[in-house]
């Protein structure tokens, strides 16, 4: 099995303040801690793990600056065989379209037999890069897998639905999955594994290199541009307890009491 | 006059949801763009559905064939594109279910059609598409357009917009469309449905739940939420990532992937408040957040908050409902 993942570096927001930078169209990402992006994560644990039991290759690829490379290296330290950094100023701002066509541009001339990312990125949420990336692919995908079990050319998945239950479906291989978190429990990296891994080659690849042009990437070749950012207006906001944390549980078991709870 | 296309969304012979909140807003669009509005569904024996749909819609297009009975991705593409094509909609609006985010995206690649996913609102500014998304979580909101096109798809977000029958009915007209679908679809097929196994608890029934989130930090930390449940006469529940680490069984998971819940009382420690977390638990009677970043989501959706680290309230808590019950008996 020659598997590709694809992966995204992206910053750690759920307990950080964020701030939206003068341009108004993105985050300041100055003193913001980057990983890999979470769902990506499950999807390199599965690719290494098919690896593992059925042998062949993982390669993963990214699209980012510099920085990037810390995620390519965890991949390298997991198990992966190959590094891929698609780099360059032009590509910045491009949405889930655009991505997909930077992507499709290197990934067309590579041997695969499946192609695995997360069902979404953490930052921007969009859902959208691998089915699109399977589109142009023309290879059959599934979105939102909890489980892949392949046979010989063909591949059963169980796809996540609402309310807590899946559908199984049967896909041609090659094939695309954009995972979902849960699949399986990404392992720690060994220091050995992350010293290895530094000794690998990672490719750096321009858009030069991916034979588009400059109005198929960035905010050019983008189906999606941000006009601006906000806060998002509050609702309802809560009634806030202040207090040493003896003064604040009294308070919360006053309401929960006046409720008839306690 | 320009049409806007609404996918009608059924599993198992139930119309979902989403079908109608899409519908809704679709019909404001419609009237303000001066277009037709236009359910469509896909399925197998669908005429029951499109008779509710007609309701709502004033066209709606039945597509009927057997191979339809469940959803496929690749066969709604094929059948969608041709549609699509024929028809010019202005917009093309689909849940951002399961269903939708497999596909839309393929299917406005197919068509090289601007697509813009997960939106909680959307409007022509003239002729082209502006929606609102959130990013990061829900931490941010972002105002997008759409590359200029004659034919925009969205993805919508549930719940977001609440259904509302037009009065009166919109006594729509339905046309079924022979299948175009002349063979299987052999590179994706359905195989059957997966319920998860029976549970122990059930999370929908119970009075109070602590639900706790990837603030709690480690596994090592179970016991004292367990501890706190029990004190409270709680049921513990969480939010995915606890789930995902399997620090508890699936059946405790709350949100749109897990169970809705409206219990009495609802107290989430360590949880950020993502959407798909709040669409399960923001019913609840009485929501009490414990986070330590002021600016969380789930701040905007509680009765009270208490901006700290949980660690630092728990004990107390514990503390405190022990000594209230002690003077009760
Ligand atoms: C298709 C799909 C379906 C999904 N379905 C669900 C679902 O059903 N249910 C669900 O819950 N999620 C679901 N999710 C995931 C969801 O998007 C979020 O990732 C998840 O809800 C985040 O969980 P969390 O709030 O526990 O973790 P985080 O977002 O990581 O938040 C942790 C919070 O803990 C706080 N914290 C940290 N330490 C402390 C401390 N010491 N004291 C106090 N506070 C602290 C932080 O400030 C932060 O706000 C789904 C996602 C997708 C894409």
């Amino acid at each position: 099995m020659d598997i590709i993942v694809c992966v995204k570096h992206v910053p750690e927001t759920a307990e950080a303040e964020l701030k939206i930078d003068i341009s108004g169209k993105t985050i300041d990402k100055a003193g913001l801690v980057f990983d890999i992006n979470e769902w990506d994560d499950y999807a390199l644990e599965e690719a290494v793990r098919i690896k593992e039991k059925l042998g062949g290759t993982v390669t993963a690829i990214t699209i980012g600056p510099q920085e990037s490379e810390s995620t390519l290296r965890k991949c390298l330290a997991r198990g992966a065989d190959k590094a891929i950094r698609l780099t360059d100023p032009k590509f910045e701002g491009s949405d889930a379209y655009a991505t997909a066509k930077i992507l499709y541009s290197v990934i067309k001339t590579l041997h695969y037999d499946l192609i695995l990312l997360g069902a979404q990125a953490g930052d921007t949420g969009n859902a959208a890069t691998g089915p699109i990336l399977a589109e142009m692919l023309n290879i059959p995908h599934a979105a939102m897998v909890k489980k892949i079990e392949l046979g010989s050319g063909t591949a059963k998945v169980n796809r996540e639905l609402e309310g807590g239950f899946e559908e199984q479906l049967e896909i041609r291989l090659p094939a695309l999955f954009a995972v979902s978190t849960g699949i399986n429990e990404p392992r720690y990296v060994s220091i050995m594994g992350i010293r290895k891994a530094m000794q690998k080659e990672i490719k750096v690849l321009s858009l030069a290199d991916t034979g588009l042009a400059e109005t198929d990437v960035g905010i050019a070749g983008s189906w999606l541009n941000i006009e601006r950012l906000y806060v998002p207006p509050v609702e309802k906001q809560a009634e806030f307890l202040k207090g040493t944390p003896d003064e604040i549980a009294t308070k919360l078991v006053e309401i929960i009491k006046s409720k008839g709870l306690i | 006059m320009a049409k806007i296309f609404v996918l009608a969304e059924h599993r198992q012979g139930q119309i979902r949801d989403i079908t109608f909140e899409l519908l809704t807003k679709a019909r404001e669009l419609a009237e303000k763009t001066n277009a037709e509005l236009c359910a469509v569904i896909l399925g197998k024996n669908v005429q029951e559905h499109a008779k509710a749909l007609a309701e709502y819609a004033k066209i709606v297009m039945a597509v009927e064939d057997p191979k339809l009975e469940n959803f496929n991705s690749e066969a709604y593409k094929r059948i969608l594109s041709k549609l699509i094509a024929e028809n010019k909609p202005s917009l093309v609006i689909l849940g951002h279910t399961s269903y939708g985010v497999e596909l839309a995206p393929r299917l406005a690649a197919a068509l090289n059609t601007p697509l813009a996913t997960d939106c909680i609102d959307l409007t022509f500014e003239g002729d082209t598409l502006a929606v609102t998304r959130q990013m990061y979580g829900g931490k941010v909101n972002a105002k997008a357009v759409l590359r200029k096109a004659d034919t925009y798809m969205v993805t919508v977000r549930q719940a977001t917009f609440t259904p509302k029958k037009p009065e009166p009915p919109a006594n729509g007209q339905i046309t079924t469309i022979p299948s175009p679908l002349t063979e299987e679809i052999v590179e994706k097929r359905f195989l059957q449905y997966v319920l998860p196994p029976p549970g122990g608890v059930d999370i929908t029934t119970a009075e109070k739940l602590v639900g706790i989130g990837r603030g709690i930090k480690d596994q090592a930390n179970m016991p004292l939420m367990e501890d706190l449940a029990k004190t409270l006469g709680a049921v513990l529940a969480c939010s995915r990532p606890i789930v995902d680490k399997g620090w508890l069984p699936n059946d405790r998971q709350v949100g749109s992937s897990g169970k809705t819940v409206k219990p009495k009382l609802y107290l989430a420690l360590g949880i950020s408040g993502a959407f798909q977390h709040v669409l399960g638990m923001k019913s609840s009677d009485l929501i009490i957040a414990v986070n330590k970043d002021p600016k969380a989501p789930i701040f905007s959706f509680a009765d009270y908050g208490v901006v700290e680290d949980l660690f630092k309230i728990v004990p107390s808590l514990k503390n405190k409902i022990n000594e209230t019950k002690a003077q009760k008996t």
